[in-house]
């Protein structure tokens, strides 16, 4: 493991957003505002065939139509839908073959965010698609991965080389009908991921993505796109990070996996966009919908530690369609400051002797308010299928908030359903209990706020459990009051 | 010639509005053990609290001078430095947290503030077997998260074990024979006597004498109302065993 207590004290040192810095990389932008013409411009731009036009001006049209939701307990000024740019690319001068030919600018970036192409090859096994701002510039191990039949690229690609896989697959589980964010999504998407296991294949490295806002006042429109097909397995990372910015900032990323026939996914975020400053201004508005459904026998499994974000609304869900399918949810969600989060999961049970699991914890400190929302649905025909649902809370100032808003509808008398909750305050006894033994206030919040989550963070891959700890107590420095 | 290790003068400090110590006055030298007995509200527990550093009690007079150096403002993870340590009377549970982690990281922070480089892992875990053969800790309480699920014979052990680990110059035992019975009892206290040396001291907060057949101190102090009103050697104890504390508080009446 490389992280050192040396790297930790430089961290805490640094008591301001770690990946606050602004890269200097010329980028081409779309003109301010959203209409149909910039909907064409962005398909234009980026070659697109019919289809994929016709999908985006259909989006566009839902979308109009549709008003932004007002349910989450959370409070934001409303984003100015026509202030913003929706398409910001780097530059690119031609098709890139290795490193060497990557904007030196650019990789500072990487190296600053802890990336590290090289090093990440190397070492760790990580196929890394690194997404700076809106366009794909490096792409690692996929020679490794086609040899396999593993397809790994960006979303852009995926249009151009795999038309097929895309059709059949992208809205079929989140729909561009699905919500608003969805639907704005579906219609100005800039880029984002694809990848596809084939039958029988157990993907053998940890799949990567590195998001990044770059552009000042640039949306980021992710698409993800994931699918296992039969009896396949793979596990996909993805971690966020985004400089400093006083205005705020818009993320609508849509993500959708699908699970065939005894496949797997293992899909774990680390999310930790700019939350804004201590007086609550700036950050990220992170609106994203996530959803996966299943096939017989096939489970998907959601891990998330979210730090970041001034505004979260993020419900990472299971459709548990097939017989004997399992869905599975993972999260640490803190709240600092002014940061509102308001994330949880569904599960909808479909299929017979279905399974889910859900354990949430929420961290809240300074004035922030924290709120689990999830929904078990168990339909008439899900006979004998189980859900658990463990629901903690862990307050770290009187100011703060907890909220936990779970729904259960069960139409199937054959169901098992549990649902646990638990509200706690850091206590004060056990900080002096740590601080007596030479530990210090804040590297015992540290402490005893892992030792917290640590049944979700043990979910984690390795490396990113450790920067998701690292995260967890950054997040939280100065906090209990 | 013994060396002074502490020295607390004239000591008040109230918690709230409620004046607990009320001009307590000790010396400890190197190499001595202290026992500090006294009836239930007398300020034991606070002198405890007080001299680790918790800021739930003001200090409103007095001083506190340990190894040289006033600490009365100092912070608790400081003072753990500098070599004071508190065995708690309740331990607290850290859930998710290893005993072996909590260690690691307090022993970091030590050296850390020292200068002295991180304990390589190897070391380590070779003074975690060392100390916990010592005490008598059972392995496997060294991985479980600190002090979660163990009986209240094992958190004292466990606290027997922490101290071991950190060598602290001044050790204060805040009723650790509470709880345990007689076999444990002697467990802990043999723990406690093997990490004794000319170095170090020990202050035994208790309220029986039993304690102190196994822990033998070589002076015993009688807290009331927030002061000492008696100082004597072991005898003293087995007087207070037989009569009470009665007969005490009338004497300081006077």
């Amino acid at each position: 493991m490389s992280y050192t207590e040396k790297e930790l004290k430089e961290e805490l040192d640094n008591k301001s957003y770690e990946f606050g810095f602004v890269s200097d990389i010329e980028s081409e932008k779309a003109p301010i505002g959203l209409n149909e013409d910039i909907v064409r411009l962005i398909s234009s731009k980026k070659n697109e065939p019919q289809w994929m036009l016709d999908y985006r001006l259909e989006s566009f049209r839902v979308w109009k139509e549709m008003s932004e939701p007002n349910w989450a307990h959370v409070k934001y000024t409303k984003p100015d839908f026509q202030n913003i740019s929706y398409y910001s690319a780097p530059k690119k001068k031609k098709e890139l073959q290795s490193l060497d030919e990557v904007d030196p600018e650019l990789l500072r970036t990487m190296e600053k965010l802890g990336i590290s192409i090289e090093e990440q090859k190397k070492l760790s096994g990580v196929a890394v698609d690194f997404v700076m701002d809106s366009v794909s510039v490096a792409t690692s191990f996929k020679e490794k991965l086609g040899e396999l039949g593993i397809i790994f690229c960006s979303f852009s690609e995926a249009v151009q080389n795999h038309p097929d896989l895309v059709k059949k697959y992208m809205g079929s589980v989140v729909p561009h009908t699905d919500n608003y964010y969805s639907a704005l999504n579906s219609a100005v998407f800039s880029d984002g991921s694809f990848c596809y296991i084939p039958k029988g294949v157990r993907c053998p490295m940890e799949l990567s993505t590195y998001f990044r806002i770059n552009e000042s006042g640039t949306g980021q429109f992710e698409r993800t796109l994931l699918i296992a097909d039969e009896s396949s397995y793979v596990s996909y990372l993805e971690g966020c990070t985004a400089p400093q910015r006083d205005e705020n900032q818009l993320h609508a990323a849509v993500v959708e996996l699908i699970a065939l026939d005894k496949a797997e996914i293992k899909y774990s975020t680390v999310q930790n966009w700019y939350p804004g400053d201590a007086k609550g201004v700036g950050g990220v508005y992170n609106f994203v919908t996530k959803r996966g459904i299943c096939g017989y026998r096939s489970k998907i499994s959601w891990t998330q530690v979210e730090t970041g974000s001034a505004v979260t609304w993020k419900y990472p869900s299971c459709i548990l369609k097939g017989d004997y399918s399992i869905g599975e949810f993972y999260s640490v969600a803190v709240t600092n400051n002014f940061q509102q989060a308001d994330t949880g999961t569904k599960m909808i049970h479909i299929g017979k002797n279905t399974k889910s699991t859900i354990i949430s914890k929420g961290i809240s400190a300074g004035k922030s308010q924290n709120s689990y929302r999830g929904l078990v649905k168990i339909g008439k025909g899900a006979k004998n299928s189980r859900n658990f649902s463990q629901c903690d809370s862990l307050l770290m100032t009187d100011q703060c908030g907890a909220h936990t808003f779970p729904y259960i509808e069960c139409e199937n008398p054959t169901a098992t359903v549990e649902h646990e909750a638990t509200t706690s305050k850091i206590g004060e006894e056990q900080l002096f209990y740590c601080m007596q033994r030479g530990i210090s206030e804040e590297k015992a919040i540290s402490l005893i706020v892992n030792g917290y989550a640590k049944e979700v963070l043990n979910k984690l891959p390795m490396e990113f459990a450790v920067e998701a700890q690292k995260l967890l107590e950054i997040s939280l420095e100065g906090s209990v009051g | 010639m013994s060396e002074l290790l502490i020295e607390i003068k004239d000591l008040e400090c109230r918690i709230d509005d409620q004046k607990i110590l009320q001009g307590l006055n000790l010396k400890i030298n190197k190499g001595e053990v202290h026992a500090i007995m006294g009836p239930n509200g007398s300020g034991k527990s606070t002198l405890s609290s007080v001299l680790a550093g918790n800021d739930n009690y003001e200090v409103t007079n007095g001083s506190i001078n340990f190894l040289g150096e006033e600490i009365s403002e100092m912070s608790p993870e400081e003072r753990s430095w500098k070599g004071m340590f508190l065995a708690f009377q309740y331990p607290v549970e850290i859930p998710g947290v290893s005993n072996i982690n909590f260690l690691r990281t307090a022993l970091n922070e030590r050296n850390k503030f020292y200068g002295i480089d991180s304990i390589p892992a190897k070391e380590f875990l070779k003074m975690v077997a060392e100390k916990s053969e010592l005490v008598g800790l059972n392995n496997k309480l060294k991985n479980r998260s600190v002090n979660e699920g163990f009986s209240g014979g094992e958190k004292k052990r466990n606290e027997i074990f922490q101290m071991a680990m950190l060598d602290p110059k001044l050790s204060i035992l805040d009723e650790t024979d509470s709880g345990l019975d007689i076999d444990a009892l002697k467990i802990v206290a043999n723990g406690v006597n093997k990490l004794k040396s000319s170095e170090n001291a020990t202050v035994v907060i208790t309220h029986y004498q039993r304690l102190l057949d196994y822990i033998v101190p070589d002076f015993v102090h009688v807290l009331h109302e927030g002061k000492i009103i008696k100082t004597g050697d072991k005898s003293l104890a087995l007087e207070l065993e037989k009569k009470g504390y009665d007969w005490l508080k009338t004497d300081s009446n006077i």
